[in-house]
């Protein structure tokens, strides 16, 4: 479905030609992002570079109730950035600058563009510390992570995205500039609509500014990896951990198959003998690291753990980390799809769920990875696939059914960071209940009247 | 050829398959980078190849000219945690490219046909352009012309080209190395050494260098005078059965039961040398043998350090070193602790670390001649590197790389050595006997 020539002419005139892409080999280049088994064609890509030509091109889509897919670098696992047949990808990647590092308020103002590494360097060469690090954070971009309120593997200790974001810049669909919050750490004039567009998936308006908190860099940090031959004896050490009161900034686990895969790519000396592999991180104060780290072993080896290995250095902790945040993708090493889901549970919850996904694994004969940050309680259960196996696909579907109920009936959530987009849409109404689901209908109608920001997305207006 | 042969459907889906479009190669890849464009990337270019498999693309001259606006540097293969196959999917698509002639013009078609189908296939042609080359540099006429201002009426493309023009060694390998150089009382391995194409050509020293540090290392070190192309330009640029017919060629010449390990030092022949088992793939004939060879081909610094060398006692007079990393040692080959450790191993020689050691310079092959803007602004990035290391050496081990860097260094009037690690070694090695009998 191509767009209108008149529409075309107006986005190039408002952007240059330069920056309206609509040959059908970019379009195919731009026909998906990071979910599994979903693609679907743009009518045009178009790349602003400032914040008066998002809101032209709002202004002329939602004159021509043409439909607007907001999109930074296609890493999202929800479908969120997934073009809608026919619509205006707005790429906000060549939006990256950074515009202000504010070191007596400790914020950084940036552009929507600028990548989650370039934001966490920055912080580093002023001595600061931005903590979310969702898993592409060498390439997602600021605005996506601020759109899908991103988490990462320091969730625990540190927050997410939504943690940090002081203020945000928004393009309505009308074309109207609006910002919501400051430099203030209080601040309690009004709703906080910065709250209500952080996690809004591209649905309510398009962030062209962002302003975050920084924090100190913590003084010291220690890593380390201990194994286990059970998943319960790591699902105990955790709750061991979390009950002696230590929050460590990172407690993640990966099942056996997950290392395997993992340690064939990054090759970092993971043992591949043990059913589960805890990564614990503890980071602050020197004194209190060494005295945290002691406990977190001491908790380890209590429950049996085969080895605790202590990384000798912060390039050692960085490659493990990497290592760790490459698991989703070193998966696919083992089939053609990989469709990973992120139902998270209230961590007394935990040793339950992960024994439900593998019952569930089995009741329909599928291989599944499991990986996750277990200090949060969320979980990546991954299911190996192929795409083109219809009848799999539909076991596949039917286990994410029964994994998201016993997650909602454990009390926890059938998204913990990946947000819904198109691949959870059809459990939103069920988890979020009518009450909820029409005060955000009608917030969504209220903000964007003509419904032309990532229809279809989230739920169906 | 029959009519409905597609290299890309006829590829095992799942090679295509492979990539889950995770995004993770994208701020590897230098032209993403450069221009952030999505086709520019290595997902976008699979994505395309993937359409082209599922019949929702023709191959249209835009998708030639992608592929050809790819480096092939691999970056993008070193970090993909699904493990695609990037190398072998990219060849593919070129040779679909070069079968469909999307992309035929009367001037690429002579260029090509005089260089990938007819020089670079019998390599007694290239020595003769090279001799040619020689006399052209020797007898003044290069430096006469260059004087003359006579190149300022060619177009300025031409001009650029002629300032690259690489200077031709006094001497070829064949004319440096004995055919079997003796590992003296030390003998402990068989190997063979590829001399290669443009190495010969323009860094035939390199190879003499090598071979002594073989010998050094009790390697007796077999180098016939006449060898063939590895055939890793033909593949990198859709010239299949080109490729096929000289993998074949070499097999015969050096066969790999013969020799403990075939050696090269050349990055961009070794990437390509070690796949000679998926090139013969449905020749029964051969492919046993291929396997054999992909296993026994090595690297000159993944060797070494596989037989522990004995350390240079002598120091080379003290040298702030960096090192380039060629893209198809690097991430074609894996090698990339090796090189460092062994020039770690020459007493006075400081290595300091080089900011994006492993990006690509920009030679890539003849990318530098196809696509010289994007190829200077990779080089003009690198130089910059280079100059904020102060060091007065750059060691990098591939001809297209050493070639790339002396250009760029002298373009922006830096003076710097640029050498490959070998030399050095072999240096060391020579301070040795001169200290010796100095004392």
């Amino acid at each position: 479905m191509p767009l209108a020539n008149a529409t075309l002419a107006r986005l190039r005139e408002i952007v240059g030609a330069e920056n309206v892409l609509t040959s059908p080999e970019d379009l195919i280049a731009y026909s998906f992002d990071g979910t599994a088994a979903m693609q679907q064609l743009p009518g045009a890509v178009v790349f602003a570079t400032t914040t008066e030509q998002v809101a032209q091109i709002l202004k002329h889509a939602n004159r021509t109730k043409t439909p607007v897919v907001t999109r930074g670098s296609g890493t999202g696992l929800s479908g969120g950035s997934l073009p809608i047949p026919g619509c205006i990808v707005l790429c906000t990647v060549k939006m990256n600058r950074i515009l202000e590092l504010d070191r007596a308020n400790l914020t950084i103002l940036v552009e929507p563009g600028v990548t989650t590494l370039a934001v966490s360097d920055a912080a580093t060469a002023a001595g600061l510390f931005y903590p979310p690090d969702p898993g592409s954070m060498k390439i997602s971009t600021i605005g996506g992570n601020v759109a899908e309120n991103s988490g990462g593997l320091r969730g625990l200790k540190y927050g997410i995205t939504r943690n940090y974001v002081m203020g945000l810049e928004v393009v309505l669909p009308d074309g109207e500039i609006l910002w919501t919050g400051n430099k203030c750490v209080k601040d309690v004039a009004g709703y906080s609509l910065r709250d209500l567009f952080i996690g809004s998936e591209g649905t309510l308006g398009v962030i062209t500014k962002v302003l975050l908190r920084l924090i100190p860099k913590p003084a010291a940090k220690k890593t380390m990896v201990a194994t286990f031959a059970q998943m319960d004896a790591a699902a105990q050490c955790v709750s061991d951990i979390i009950a002696a009161q230590i929050i460590p900034c990172t407690l993640e686990f990966l099942d056996r198959t997950t290392i395997r895969c993992v340690e064939d790519f990054a090759k970092v000396g993971l043992p591949l003998d043990c059913e589960a592999l805890l990564m614990m991180e503890t980071d602050g104060h020197p004194a209190a690291v060494a005295e945290e780290a002691a406990k977190m072993e001491e908790c380890a080896r209590k429950n049996g753990a085969m080895e605790v290995r202590v990384a000798k250095d912060e390039a050692e902790a960085n490659k493990l980390a990497t290592a760790r945040r490459s698991a989703f993708s070193a998966l696919a090493r083992l089939a053609p799809t990989t469709i990973l889901e992120d139902a998270t549970v209230p961590r007394s919850e935990l040793a339950k769920m992960i024994r439900f996904v593998a019952a569930v694994a089995k009741k329909y004969n599928l291989r599944v990875g499991t990986f996750g940050h277990m200090g949060d309680g969320n979980l990546h259960p991954t299911f190996l696939t192929d795409e083109r196996n219809k009848e799999e696909m539909h076991r596949v579907e039917e286990a994410f059914k029964e994994i998201f109920d016993e997650a909602i009936r454990l009390g926890g959530t059938i998204t913990g960071e990946h947000g819904i987009g198109m691949a959870k849409k059809s459990f939103l109404p069920k988890f979020a209940g009518d009450a909820q689901m029409r005060v955000m209908r009608e917030l969504r109608r209220a903000l964007d009247p003509n419904g032309i920001l990532n229809p279809g997305k989230m739920f169906d207006r | 050829m029959s009519a409905g042969h597609s290299h890309l459907k006829d590829l095992d889906y799942s090679v295509v398959q492979q990539c889950m479009h995770c995004g993770l190669c994208l701020p590897t890849c230098p032209t993403y980078d450069a221009t952030k464009l999505e086709r520019h990337s290595p997902r976008g270019r699979i994505a395309l190849m993937r359409a082209i498999a599922d019949d929702r693309l023709t191959i249209t001259k835009t998708f030639g000219e992608e592929m050809y606006f790819c480096l092939g540097c691999l970056a993008c293969q070193t970090a993909c945690p699904a493990g695609v196959n990037y190398a072998e999917l990219f060849e593919h698509a070129r040779a679909e490219i070069e079968e469909k002639k999307i992309l035929a013009n009367p001037k690429r078609n002579l260029i090509r046909g005089f260089t990938v189908s007819w020089l670079f296939m019998d390599l007694r042609r290239l020595e003769l352009l090279g001799k040619a080359l020689r006399l052209y540099q020797q007898l003044g006429l290069q430096a006469l012309i260059r004087r003359s201002g006579v190149l300022r009426l060619l177009p300025k493309r031409l001009q650029e080209l002629e300032a690259m023009t690489p200077s031709v060694c006094d001497k070829f390998s064949a004319e440096l190395i004995a055919p079997i150089t003796s590992a003296g009382d030390t003998k402990k391995y068989r190997v063979a050494m590829l001399t290669g194409c443009a190495q010969d050509l323009t860094f035939s020293d390199v190879n003499r260098d090598t071979v002594e540090v073989l010998a050094q290392n009790g390697c007796e070190v077999f180098t016939p005078a006449e060898q063939s192309c590895c055939g890793s330009l033909h593949a990198h640029n859709g010239e299949w059965t080109l490729a096929q017919q000289l993998a074949r060629r070499n097999i015969d010449q050096f066969p790999p039961e013969q020799f403990d390990a075939i050696i090269t030092n050349a990055g961009g022949c070794g990437s390509h040398l070690k796949h000679y088992a998926k090139l013969l793939v449905d020749d029964p004939a051969y492919l046993k043998r291929a396997e054999l060879w992909d296993a026994r081909v090595n690297d000159i610094h993944e060797w070494l350090v596989q037989i522990t060398i004995r350390n240079p006692e002598a120091g080379i007079r003290n040298q702030v070193v960096t090192y380039h990393e060629s893209c198809h040692l690097t991430h074609g080959q894996k090698v990339v602790s090796q090189p460092r450790e062994l020039l770690k191993a020459i007493p006075g020689l400081l290595l300091v670390e080089l900011p994006e050691a492993n990006w690509c310079c920009g030679s890539a092959g003849i990318y530098n001649l196809t696509q010289p803007e994007m190829a200077g602004q990779l080089l003009d990035r690198k130089i910059a590197h280079i100059k904020s290391t102060g060091a007065t050496t750059v060691a990098t081990a591939n001809p297209g790389c050493l070639l790339q860097l002396i250009n760029g260094a002298a373009k922006a009037g830096l003076k710097l050595r640029v050498v490959h690690p070998m030399t050095l070694l072999a240096e060391a090695y020579h301070a040795e006997d001169r200290d010796r009998h100095s004392t």
